[in-house]
């Protein structure tokens, strides 16, 4: 196991600059997930990580090394496709036996570490199977286990969940958390599923254009984004978000040129015509259309040109074009330089 | 009831007979008797003794395997056959190998005039063979290869055909394959050999195929480069039968359908991967 650092790492293509020179320590045994839309640099930052990507300028630290110039073999790290990068002529011991192909080890000790893998990640019967006659979740598991068997210094996840359909993607977000809990190896995890990224990470960091925007736990990003971007790409549904003009009337809002922003689940539905005491936002709206998820209801809303989401209880499915009364508690406003788009904190 | 609705399905599922269908099938038997005519004369008259050559009778009137013997016993066939042998299948490991090498190159690597370079392989292909003959030869002169196995070899090692085939296929294999190869610790050759080319085994198989075919078959460039019997390929060495004062058609024909026997061979065992070949090289793009 060893920590990860990056001291303003940055890769150029030509002229076009992918990553800006950023600076992150990953601590030892720590599970990092690189979250941001398309083209924001999280793989282009694990590449170079992981040493499939040349480093233009910066210093890249595994461990106590400067490891800029060193192939990726050299580095003792894993990497895990989103494709699973299995290969099919192989058996899955052939496979993950892969791993160990540079390893100076007998035959004997080689099947033992093949064994061991295969049984913690329950591929024991599987053995002997071509990727072929795998499911996609057990091609996953392959990838990880060729990764595994080798006891790298560091994980390294290219986007491995995307290839799976939903229910699987959730099984393995465990299995993988699991994993590591048991391993306590280094992780870098990059996603652009923000519910992987939350319900996985130690640490999250969020990235947009080739610069790191904020790093956190992920209730810290929830709670406190210190950006726009951030607000609203953490969190599911997104936090809404509208100008303080929008909200005119409203004392607790600001009058100065800010955005505010409100997340579904702080935006409640009222109940029976009965608005709660103590709400410092009170918002009336036309419904557009309604989400039931079981447990609560997911109310698209129109105010006043906007459109909002709020949250019923389950059991209240407001119909499509009646108005509806939605409220915040304090706290739980989010205020926004519209300028900067930087936050200007809670209230 | 009963009665009409059955017969109503039993006329809805009679197969229809297209005349599109029946056109196809008729120009595909009049191909097919075409190409096989010459080889059932062929045939037939490496049955026939030397006397009955122009009788153009399909079944010999006094069928004979005497030819058989002859070409077997008398003539250099089977040195022939071997130097056939050996051209073909040495060349053909050397096309499997440096072609698709240069294709894997091609396909997997970046770097300055990469694009020329197969621009400049892919020229070739518009080259005929006629035109590059005398330039062959007289660097086979120069260099003292003339008449020597390596001189029937050389021109045929690599071809632009196969560099262009196997980078196309290479060019469908993830990066992701390789890279973690990379990262396993596999050095660029063995991530070429051991995971790169079992994925391209069907286009490996079609231009293994292609070449050994076409050098089994191979006639002017190794007529040109030869002038000793010990060195003819079996094209060659059949050639020799028609000499000016007589054609010995007989032994031409049992020759040649000697020569066929391999060819016919890999046809029937491989004509899955040719078809496929064929495909690969005319629709990937």
């Amino acid at each position: 196991m060893a920590s990860i650092a990056l001291e303003k790492l940055v890769k150029r293509y030509d002229k076009v600059e992918a990553v800006h020179g950023i600076d992150l320590e990953i601590a030892d045994g720590e599970f990092v997930v690189f979250v941001g839309p398309s083209g924001c640099g999280k793989s282009t930052t694990l590449r170079m990580i992981a040493g499939l990507e040349e480093i233009t300028g910066g210093t890249l630290r595994i461990g106590d090394a400067v490891v800029n110039e060193r192939a990726p073999k050299a580095r003792n790290i894993a990497m895990v496709f989103q494709n699973y990068a299995i290969y099919p002529h192989l058996t899955v011991r052939q496979n993950i036996g892969f791993g160990l192909y540079t390893a100076k080890l007998s035959k004997d000790e080689k099947n033992a570490r093949i064994d061991d893998t295969a049984r913690i990640l329950g591929l024991t019967d599987y053995l002997e199977r071509r990727p072929a006659a795998l499911s996609g979740g057990q091609r996953q598991r392959v990838a990880i286990g060729r990764a595994m068997v080798r006891n790298p210094s560091a994980f390294l996840f290219d986007e491995p969940l995307s290839n799976l359909d939903a229910q699987l993607r959730a099984q393995m977000r465990i299995e993988i958390k699991k994993l590591h809990q048991e391993l306590k190896t280094t992780t870098v995890y990059v996603t652009h599923d923000q519910i992987e990224a939350m319900t996985m990470a130690d640490r999250i960091v969020v990235m947009k254009d080739g610069n790191i925007l904020q790093t956190g736990t992920p209730v810290d990003l929830y709670e406190n984004p210190a950006d726009v971007f951030t607000a609203r790409f953490i969190g599911s549904p997104s936090m809404n978000m509208l100008p303080a003009l929008a909200l005119a009337g409203q004392s607790a809002v600001p009058s100065d040129d800010v955005l505010v922003g409100i997340r579904p689940h702080d935006l409640l539905a009222v109940v029976d015509g009965a608005v709660p005491e103590g709400a410092i936002v009170t918002l009336e709206g036309v419904v557009e259309a309604v989400e039931p998820l079981g447990p609560e209801t997911m109310v698209h809303l129109n105010v006043a040109g906007a459109s909002l989401i709020a949250t019923s209880p389950g059991t209240l499915s407001p119909a499509v074009g009646s108005r509806i009364t939605c409220t915040v508690q304090p706290g739980k406003l989010y205020l926004f330089d519209a300028a900067t788009e930087k936050s200007l904190g809670r209230k | 009831m009963t009665d009409i609705r059955q017969k109503d399905a039993v006329s809805r599922f009679r197969p229809r007979v297209r005349p599109g269908r029946i056109l196809m099938w008729t120009l595909l038997l009049i191909g097919g008797v075409i190409m096989i005519t010459p080889l059932l004369f062929m045939f037939s008259t490496s049955l026939k003794p030397a006397s009955q050559v122009y009788d153009l009778r399909l079944i010999p009137q006094d069928p004979t395997f005497s030819n058989y013997v002859k070409v077997l016993t008398s003539t250099g066939f089977g040195r022939w056959f071997f130097n056939s042998l050996l051209v073909a299948t040495i060349v053909t490991c050397s096309n499997v190998f440096f072609d698709s090498l240069v294709g894997y190159t091609l396909a997997k690597f970046r770097f300055r005039g990469r694009r020329f370079i197969f621009i400049a392989i892919l020229s070739t292909l518009m080259i005929p063979t006629e035109m590059l003959v005398i330039p062959w030869y007289l660097m086979s002169a120069n260099l003292g290869w003339l008449d020597s196995y390596w001189g029937i070899m050389f021109p045929g090692m690599m071809t632009g055909f196969g560099t262009f085939l196997m980078r196309q296929f290479f060019e469908g294999v993830p990066d992701d394959f390789m890279e973690a190869a990379r990262i396993d610790g596999m050095n660029e050759f063995v991530i070429w050999w051991k995971i790169a080319m079992p994925l391209v085994a069907p286009a490996l198989s079609a231009l293994a195929i292609f070449t050994f075919l076409g050098n089994w078959t191979a006639f002017f460039w190794p007529l040109i480069v030869t002038t000793s019997s010990e060195l003819y390929t079996l094209p060659v060495g059949l050639s020799s039968f028609a000499v000016e004062a007589a054609i010995q058609w007989e032994m031409i024909m049992t020759g040649a359908a000697l020569a066929t026997i391999p060819t016919l061979l890999v046809f029937l065992i491989f004509q899955r991967y040719i078809v496929r070949g064929v495909m690969l090289a005319g629709v990937k793009g």
